[in-house]
């Protein structure tokens, strides 16, 4: 991955922070009543994103909330257009999915093709009452009929921009970037 | 990442970076393989082709199940029955398979090489796999053995460093042997051969491992012994006297049993011979782990077929 | 016909010489552009032959080839292969007997020398079996083949060896009646049961089954000592390891009356080259170490192995598409066993075009007693000459393999260079590196 000078930031950590805590009281209300809260990050960016959201509901609600990852390799429609990816790990929470009420996590919502994947890979799990997506950044350009229930930012873009989403716990730092210079996306959903 | 070859022929082909990176794919997907949904539509519209020259139910079986839990559509083509059995040779059915349009071919032959030329004869253009030629190599075997010793010795992550596997038997036409030998130098682990000297083949010496022709001293060491096919038939061949001397010298019963460490483990790439290289009561105790073997062998070729079909193939650019 | 001039050619690699050839006869050789010379102009010359650049040797005369014809003529015909043989400097050959039916009677072998005749631009003389159907049980009828039209005086079960100890000796001893030769493919059997390469740390991580060189030298060891036991002369067929060539410098050290051969492919391919699993490159015996290669080398250039000889074993495209252990042995090499001589010896120093003539030529029809073969370039000699042309080099094409097969393990390698006039008998057999 290069990234050319023109990259600029768009989200810093603050408002990283206030975005996944908006989302976190989001989430609440929207699941108010409901103590079969699961949420599931979809590797590599979703799963931090997914572990602070579900700590921050804890921290709300008083309880732990059970977090998981959900890696989704296996049930892309891109697969024989790109080479083969190693597996990310998934982490279904013991108790299961069955009845649940799941809210998938993500660092891009782009094309709505991760999320199609990502509904599959739920489904073959079990069969969850509710399944909610949460993004941080939803760009714009689905392919698909998909549209996510709490949003860290709207960021519109071009189809050649790339939106780079860094966390502390992959990258070291907080932040998100914009970049007009097109370097191939890192994560095409 | 570092990705495999369009093929996989040989253990000794593989890096420690992609030995580990087919265990690690086989330990994710045997979480698939624990849940109630087992199939995955990973390689949907690909097919695969199991080209079986000689008879291996088990190996057959695995492969079949691997591919179609992958979602694959496949074909099995067995000697018997079929017109290789009628003298059609390798190339006319490498030729028609690919007028199929097979994008893997996973093939068994009794002759060593087979598979390379398949691969490299220009008779087709899908990835090879080999499931076992002649008395040469068998690297799925050789990586379920890893994926085993592994999730027994070594918590299920890393390497093998430092540990010690035995592999007991006719090495000499042992394909499981060759593969495990590279395969486990490779990942670290210390292997010792142990067999009659009839058994193992002249410049033996040249393996990345050590020799011995003594099981009870080899024993003490091991943190896994492997116990390979014995045929009856050897003994006509004058590879060892009788079925007899052969299983009190090198035979894994349980007096012998008793000298291994406390956690070893023992195993065997089936089918066995009760009575011979193993006897039932240790076949059954609890240190073997010969049915695990089998149910591993199944997530390790779904991680073969995924990491060999999976993407765009060696062809594209990466990342 | 009228007399043929081959000009500005260097016999041995020597001056360029003008060479006159008339009647099948060298009649005279003068220095090029000297003096007189043009005499050789005008009446009575019915060809010149442009050799300028070139080395002029005798026409080669191979003692180990495989025609094929009976039995095999989808692999090689006795005309094919004498195509071949010509097209690679060849004025001479020895056809094997492992044909079908076997060359173990006089009829066989008269039937294909008669053949040889009719293709009419190389000597073919047949080896006779050593045994009937080369079965290993019994001789065959060694005289009744050496009476023959086809004055059979070289007698191999080649492609099986004659293991039998006994029938070994009686062989030996029985062909002195008319100063045969047996020439042995060295070879124990139960030893390489299944065999398929040669035998060590290769063979064990491939998984094939080894030929172990002590089943070569084991038996050519007991044969140098049958043939000073009786005192008879012994041929050995394609050496191919380093312990043979010591146990037949001692059995030369002792006067025992041995002559070895060794094939071009064991003087230049290693057994590495098997890690490709293609079958072009199984043969018997099978390639060696490099080792093995380099005492080789040193055992032709000492003269502990006497000459080299083609082994020429033409298959079918089949019989080598396919696995390793289905392939049949052998590789095609009349076409190029110079070319790979030229390259081990000549490019090397190791060896002077009059010791290449030697070990081609002249030793092996010595050997098999082959009248007006094998004589020197010279004012008198029957005019077998081969014309090598050295700045032809390039990669060998699949169209310079003329005989019926293309199994040669040397498609695409550079060339030293290629053949460009052959006279047979005085006559031209290939002209201009095509055959005439």
């Amino acid at each position: 991955m290069v990234f050319l000078s023109s990259a600029r930031v768009v989200l810093d950590q603050a408002d990283i922070s206030r975005a996944v805590r908006r989302i976190s009281h989001e989430i609440v209300e929207n699941s108010r009543g409901s103590d079969d809260l699961i949420i599931l990050g979809i590797p590599t960016r979703g799963v931090p994103l997914a572990r602070r959201i579900a700590e921050t509901v804890a921290q709300i609600e008083g309880h732990p909330v059970p977090c998981g990852a959900i890696d989704v390799t296996l049930y892309r429609d891109d697969l024989p257009l790109r080479e083969v990816r190693a597996l990310e790990p998934t982490d279904i929470p013991a108790q299961g999915i069955d009845g649940c009420t799941v809210v998938l996590v993500d660092d891009v919502l782009y094309s709505g093709r991760t999320i199609r994947a990502a509904l599959d890979a739920v489904h073959d799990l079990g069969r969850p009452a509710i399944v909610r997506l949460a993004v941080m950044i939803d760009r714009g350009h689905r392919e698909l009929p998909i549209r996510p229930d709490f949003i860290g930012k709207n960021l519109p873009t071009a189809k050649d921009e790339t939106v780079r989403v860094r966390f502390v716990e992959v990258d070291g730092v907080d932040d998100v970037m914009i970049d007009s210079e097109s370097v191939g996306d890192a994560d095409a959903g | 990442m570092q990705m495999l070859g369009k093929h996989l022929l040989s253990a000794g082909d593989l890096d420690r970076a992609q030995a580990l990176m087919i265990l690690d794919t086989t330990a994710e997907l045997a979480t698939v393989t624990e849940r109630s949904v087992k199939k995955l539509p990973t390689l949907r519209g690909r097919t695969v082709v199991n080209l079986f020259f000689e008879d291996s139910t088990r190996t057959r079986l695995s492969f079949e199940l691997a591919a179609k839990r992958l979602s694959a559509d496949v074909i099995t083509f067995s000697a018997k029955g079929s017109s290789v059995s009628k003298g059609e040779s390798l190339k006319d059915t490498a030729l028609t398979l690919e007028a199929m349009g097979a994008d893997a071919v996973i093939v068994r032959h009794g002759a060593s090489g087979a598979p390379y030329r398949l691969a490299t004869a220009g008779w087709i253009d899908g990835s090879v796999i080999n499931a076992g030629d002649g008395t040469h190599e068998h690297p799925t075997q050789a990586l379920l053995d890893a994926y085993t010793l592994r999730s027994h010795i070594c918590g299920g992550q890393g390497d093998l460093q430092g540990v010690h596997v035995v592999i007991v038997g006719d090495v000499l036409h042992s394909r499981v042997a060759r593969s495990n030998v590279l395969l486990l130098h490779t990942l670290g682990a210390e292997v010792t051969l142990v067999a009659p000297p009839t058994l193992i083949p002249l410049g033996v010496e040249s393996w990345p491992c050590s020799v011995s022709y003594h099981l009870d001293d080899a024993l003490m060491q091991a943190d896994a012994v492997m116990m390979l096919r014995v045929q009856a038939e050897r003994m006509a061949g004058s590879y060892f006297p009788s079925t007899l001397e052969y299983s009190r010298l090198y035979g894994l019963d349980a007096p012998r049993l008793e000298l291994l460490k406390d956690r070893a483990i023992v195993m065997h790439p089936g089918p066995m011979n009760r009575g011979l290289e193993i006897s039932a009561d240790v076949a059954d105790s609890s240190r073997a782990v010969i049915v695990e073997q089998v149910a591993n062998g199944v997530n390790v070729r779904m991680a073969c077929l995924y990491l060999l079909l999976g993407g765009a193939g060696s062809q594209a650019g990466g990342d | 016909m009228g007399a043929i001039v081959l000009r500005g050619g260097a016999p041995y690699g020597l001056d360029p010489h003008d060479i006159v050839i008339d009647d099948g006869v060298i009649t005279a050789m003068m220095p090029s552009n000297q003096a007189g010379s043009n005499a050789l102009d005008g009446e009575g010359v019915e060809l010149e032959l442009d050799a300028s650049g070139c080395t002029v040797i005798p026409g080669l005369v191979d003692l180990h080839t495989h025609l094929r014809e009976p039995g095999r003529e989808d692999a090689e015909t006795i005309a094919t292969g004498s195509q071949a043989a010509a097209m690679g400097g060849f004025t001479c050959v020895h056809a094997m007997a492992n044909t079908s039916p076997v060359a173990d009677t006089a009829g066989v072998v008269e039937q294909v020398w008669r053949r040889g005749v009719e293709a009419g631009i190389v000597d073919v003389r047949p080896v006779g079996a050593v045994t009937v159907g080369l079965k290993g049980e019994q001789l065959a009828e060694l005289g009744a083949m050496a009476a023959s039209a086809a004055s059979v005086r070289v007698f191999s079960d080649d492609g099986l060896c004659v293991h039998d100890p006994l029938l070994m000796r009686r062989a030996l001893e029985y062909v002195k009646t008319f100063d045969g030769v047996v020439a042995q493919h060295a070879q124990d059997p139960r030893l390489t049961e299944a065999a398929q390469m040669n035998e060590g740390a290769l063979s064990a991580r491939l998984g094939l089954a080894g030929w172990p060189a002590v089943a070569e030298e084991a038996i050519i060891a007991r044969d140098v000592l049958l043939a000073e036991h009786v005192g008879s002369r012994l041929h050995v067929c394609h050496v191919s390891t380093a312990g043979s060539v010591e146990v037949i410098r001692w059995a030369k050290a002792r006067g025992i009356p041995v002559t070895a051969e060794v094939t071009p492919h064991h003087l230049l391919l290693t057994e590495e080259l098997v890690e490709s699993f293609d079958p072009i490159y199984k043969v018997n015996p099978p390639l060696r170490r490099a080792k093995d290669v380099h005492a080789l080398r040193e055992a032709v250039v000492e003269g502990t192995i006497d000459i080299i000889a083609t082994d020429h074993a033409p298959h079918p495209r089949e019989d080598k598409d396919c696995e390793w252990a289905a392939a049949a042995m052998g590789m095609v090499g009349l076409e190029t066993a110079l070319g790979i001589t030229v390259e081990v010896f000549i490019e090397s120093g190791l060896l002077t075009w009059r010791d290449i003539a030697d070990r081609m030529s002249t030793i092996p029809a010595r050997i098999g007693q082959v009248p007006d073969q094998g004589m020197p370039i010279a004012p008198g000699s029957a005019a077998n000459i081969t014309v090598w042309d050295p700045s032809a080099q390039g990669p060998l094409e699949v169209d310079a393999l003329v005989g019926k097969s293309g199994n040669s393990p040397y498609l695409g390698q550079r060339m030293p260079g290629t053949i460009r006039h052959v006279l047979f008998r005085g006559r031209p057999t290939v002209v201009d590196g095509a055959l005439a």
